[in-house]
């Protein structure tokens, strides 16, 4: 390219001048008002963040520390007592919450599904009931765990299905308790999926059906999953409808048959204990803190390692 | 329920004779009468009438929001998945309207492929993603069809040895002929394509035209493009469309101003509506 003449350059020269001043201008220091400021701020977000580590770690370590002395195969193998806090520990809770859980997978997990994939794949946005369900299961999803264990006590327990107290009727219970979260998740994850994989099946002739089941499905399982594991670990920690619906705080025998007999779980026997007056049975309560902690926090890990391991980008 | 059946037979044994002795006489696949699209009472392309031959490579071009996507998903209805979207007039198929009562929007799709802008393979290996097509068509021979597909679309030497590994990690032209090929293996009568190209470089964009001219021996394509080089280059046939005001331009609308054989159109067009187009005067 030939050399610019003599004006040109020296229009470029004084372009040049003026946009490196400008640049100066903008992109130099800023006033210190606001670099004081902005690092307040940072400062008050990183006091917010270290406060709530804060809880849960003393929370562990309180727990850990006061429930040392309980540590040992008896907290799994021993059923509770009353007079003997040396023999005492969780089976009865444990087998009860393992129960529980199977119960609430069995129910949330078709009826989430089906309902996300309903509510994403299937329902007009623009009519008015589809927007009640909607606008409902959000509201659901933040309602007291106490009304849906009064829910379980009369539809459950009593009334319709007369289930007595059974872990029957604790899974069903606790199922709509976490239900409305399963179903965000889910529906969550169908959306995730690009309306172009939808459109590339349904344009090769296969069905709505056959696009959800082989393509939108397979593609959102990781998000389901994540969620039903999420939805469980919450399920798994509450004690507030299972005291309604009937978990007693003093079963000794194991209850294999869900449909019959008495039956605890881990959250009210770890209440239960932490209310006897004998410190000893304190310590087994907090013994009992750390072990569902640990139960609960490798659950969530492994629903954020699934989530990572397995996230699709588009 | 049983299924309305769109009688095709022995269009297949016409084609494939057909393809030499076109100029004699050419056998139409679409007819389109007065074929009006709105969403949600809003024109977006109006009063179409069109005839659309067999084995042969009919372009749709024009300005941004003449309507061509919408003109191109009324074919294989997929204008359906738009809840919104209502169609009047008739889009004739083998004389059959493709929106008459009796007709089944899957039942079109198994017999009108499409092609995408943007290439959307599935999150599946390359074998899956062609075979998911025979399968649930509940085709046997699977795996011939997958070899037989990757082979008319030119990607069999490339992928044979990858046919496991997922369909990401091939490039956005090798993805873009990996749909071609997913359409082609469950047996179209027609392929729909909606700017193929667009999304790809010059290489990838001239492999796909070449592929497209060897397809149209066995199917007949329709393909939305921007490029007018694009559609002179394939095209046997080319529509031109324009975005219309309305009087008080509120509304605006796409129309189709003329359609000739590509030949035409692009060195002597009649109306200079199209020749202020593709000679880049305005557009």
């Amino acid at each position: 390219m030939p050399r610019m003449p003599g004006p040109m350059a020296e229009r470029t020269r004084l372009a040049t001048a003026g946009a490196h001043a400008a640049v100066v201008g903008n992109l130099g220091r800023q006033p210190r008002g606001d670099v004081w400021r902005g690092n307040l701020f940072f400062a008050l977000l990183l006091f917010a963040v270290g406060l709530a580590l804060l809880g849960l770690v003393a929370l562990i370590v309180q727990s850990a520390l006061k429930g040392a002395p309980a540590f040992s195969t008896d907290l799994f193998t021993e059923g509770p007592s009353r007079v003997n806090p040396d023999q005492a520990g969780f089976r009865p809770a444990i087998i009860g919450s393992l129960y529980l859980i199977a119960g609430v997978v069995l129910l949330i997990v078709p009826l989430g599904v089906g309902a996300a994939i309903y509510l994403e794949e299937y329902a007009d946005g623009t009519r008015w009931w589809n927007r009640v369900i909607e606008l409902n299961i959000q509201n659901l999803a933040a309602v007291p765990s106490i009304i849906y264990g009064i829910l379980g006590l009369a539809f459950f327990v009593r009334g319709p299905l007369d289930l007595n107290f059974v872990v029957a009727a604790g899974s069903l219970t606790l199922a709509l308790l976490v239900l409305p979260t399963v179903i965000l998740a889910a529906r969550e994850a169908i959306r995730a999926v690009p309306s172009s994989i939808r459109e590339g099946s349904l344009a090769l002739g296969a069905t709505q059906w056959q696009t959800i089941r082989r393509q939108v499905l397979p593609a959102s399982i990781p998000g389901i999953v994540t969620g039903v594991i999420l939805a469980v670990s919450r399920a798994l920690g509450e004690a507030a409808p299972l005291l309604l619906v009937g978990a007693a705080t003093f079963v000794t025998a194991d209850q294999p048959n869900p449909f019959e007999g008495g039956y605890t779980a881990m959250p009210v026997q770890i209440f239960n204990y932490a209310l006897q007056p004998q410190d000893e049975f304190r310590v087994i309560a907090a013994a009992g803190v750390v072990v569902m902690l640990i139960v609960l926090l490798a659950m969530n890990s492994f629903a954020v390692w699934l989530r990572n391991r397995y996230e699709q980008q588009w | 329920m049983k299924k309305p059946e769109i009688d095709v037979s022995g269009v297949r044994e016409a084609g494939a004779v057909g393809s030499g002795k076109r100029k004699g006489a050419r056998e139409q696949i679409f007819e389109l009468r007065d074929l009006t699209v709105k969403y949600a009472g809003q024109t977006a392309v109006k009063g179409v009438t069109m005839e659309i031959a067999r084995n042969e490579i009919t372009a749709l071009i024009g300005p941004s929001g003449c309507g061509k996507s919408t003109l191109i998903r009324c074919l294989n209805r997929m204008n359906d998945l738009i809840p919104t979207a209502t169609v009047e007039g008739q889009c004739l198929y083998h004389g059959q309207d493709l929106y008459g009562p009796q007709i089944d929007p899957v039942e079109v799709r198994k017999r009108i492929g499409m092609v995408f802008q943007k290439p959307n393979p599935f999150p599946k290996s390359i074998f899956d993603n062609i075979a998911f097509g025979p399968r649930v068509l509940g085709y046997e021979d699977v795996e011939e069809r997958v070899e037989r597909a990757l082979k008319a679309a030119a990607l069999w030497d490339e992928v044979k040895d990858r046919l496991d590994s997922n369909a990401y990690g091939m490039s956005g032209g090798q993805q873009q002929r990996l749909c071609i090929a997913r359409c082609i293996a469950v047996d179209p009568d027609v392929i729909l394509m909606d700017e193929p190209c667009s999304a790809l470089d010059p290489i990838s964009t001239g492999k796909i035209e070449d592929l497209m001219i060897e397809l149209k021996d066995e199917f007949s394509i329709v393909i939305v493009t921007h490029n007018m080089q694009q559609a002179a280059r394939v095209s046997d046939r080319t529509a031109f469309l324009i975005v219309e005001l309305s009087a008080s331009e509120k509304e605006r609308w796409g129309e189709l101003i003329e359609y000739d054989e590509t030949d035409r159109i692009f060195t002597n067009p009649s109306d200079s509506r199209t020749e202020d187009y593709v000679t880049g005067k305005v557009g």
